[in-house]
């Protein structure tokens, strides 16, 4: 497709004041593809792994489940562990705020929701649902290793 | 409205002959996940542990297994629908859009393949726990 750079651009994204419609729109998406990638991956491994033998099963385990980071690993596979729990952290968020911004566009297609405080409202909703959901679950996660 | 004959508005059809469709999978698809997932999440929950036997035994049950054939099918269709777009958004390019949705499908395809034939596989008794 050809484009002419020198074409006048409408105002983009760098003039706008950010409120918390235009983060959770965007988190929508970002979230969304982060769970679609990552999210697929993980999700593939573990039952292909649990489908071919107890040994593959532990390699998933050890690295996704049982990413302890406090553990006595050396040094690199330490880091390794502890950029497994960022990445288990980051996704299970992703997955919760995935969801409730989700739900809120299945409303918002329904026409509903679009008032200025309401639509606001709704949107900061999302993201409170999303980190008290988090640290639920990783408290249920870590309370289940104990 | 647009333009068009009254017919092509019953349709529900612009110029791309498809559009609401897409749209609607997109939909179906997220109730779908909104119902599985919970259901995954708290069934994950109430296992007391994670290991590789008490996930084999779990899915040896059907009302384990076959929730989570339709849950890969439900998952997979709708990232395979929000991927094509964030391609089709950012890839400007033709030949690069062409090569990133060719991966999409491949990468779609083999891992709900993948995800479904292990389920079967645990669910008929094929892994020993």
């Amino acid at each position: 497709m050809a484009h002419n750079p020198a074409r006048p651009l409408s105002p983009h994204l760098s003039i706008w004041k950010w409120g918390p419609h235009m983060l959770v729109s965007i988190l929508h998406r970002a979230t969304g593809t982060a769970l679609a990638i990552g999210g697929g991956l993980i999700f593939t491994w573990w039952l292909t792994a649990a489908a071919i033998s107890p040994a593959a099963y532990a390699i998933f385990y050890h690295w996704i489940v049982d990413a302890d980071p406090s553990s006595a690993h050396e040094g690199a596979q330490a880091l390794v562990g502890l950029l497994a729990r960022l990445v288990g952290v980051a996704l299970s968020w992703s997955f919760f705020q995935h969801m409730a911004s989700g739900v809120r566009h299945l409303m918002l297609d329904t026409g509903a929701g679009y008032e200025l405080k309401v639509n606001r409202l709704g949107a900061i909703l999302t993201i409170v649902f999303s980190i008290v959901a988090t640290l639920v679950f990783w408290a249920v996660i870590l309370g289940k290793g104990n | 409205m647009g333009r068009g004959t009254s017919l092509g508005r019953v349709r529900g059809l612009g110029s791309a002959h498809a559009g609401p469709h897409h749209w609607w999978m997109q939909r179906v698809t997220a109730a779908g996940n909104l119902l599985l997932l919970i259901w995954f999440v708290v069934s994950l929950a109430r296992l007391p542990v994670l290991d590789h036997q008490a996930v084999v035994l779990w899915l040896k049950s059907p009302l384990a297994a076959v929730p989570l054939l339709l849950l890969v099918i439900s998952v997979f269709w709708h990232l395979r629908l929000g991927l094509q777009v964030f391609i089709e958004d950012y890839v400007h390019e033709a030949g690069g859009k062409v090569a990133c949705l060719l991966l999409l499908n491949a990468y779609v395809v083999v891992a709900a393949a993948l995800c479904l034939f292990s389920i079967l596989k645990i669910a008929f008794g094929g892994v020993p726990a």
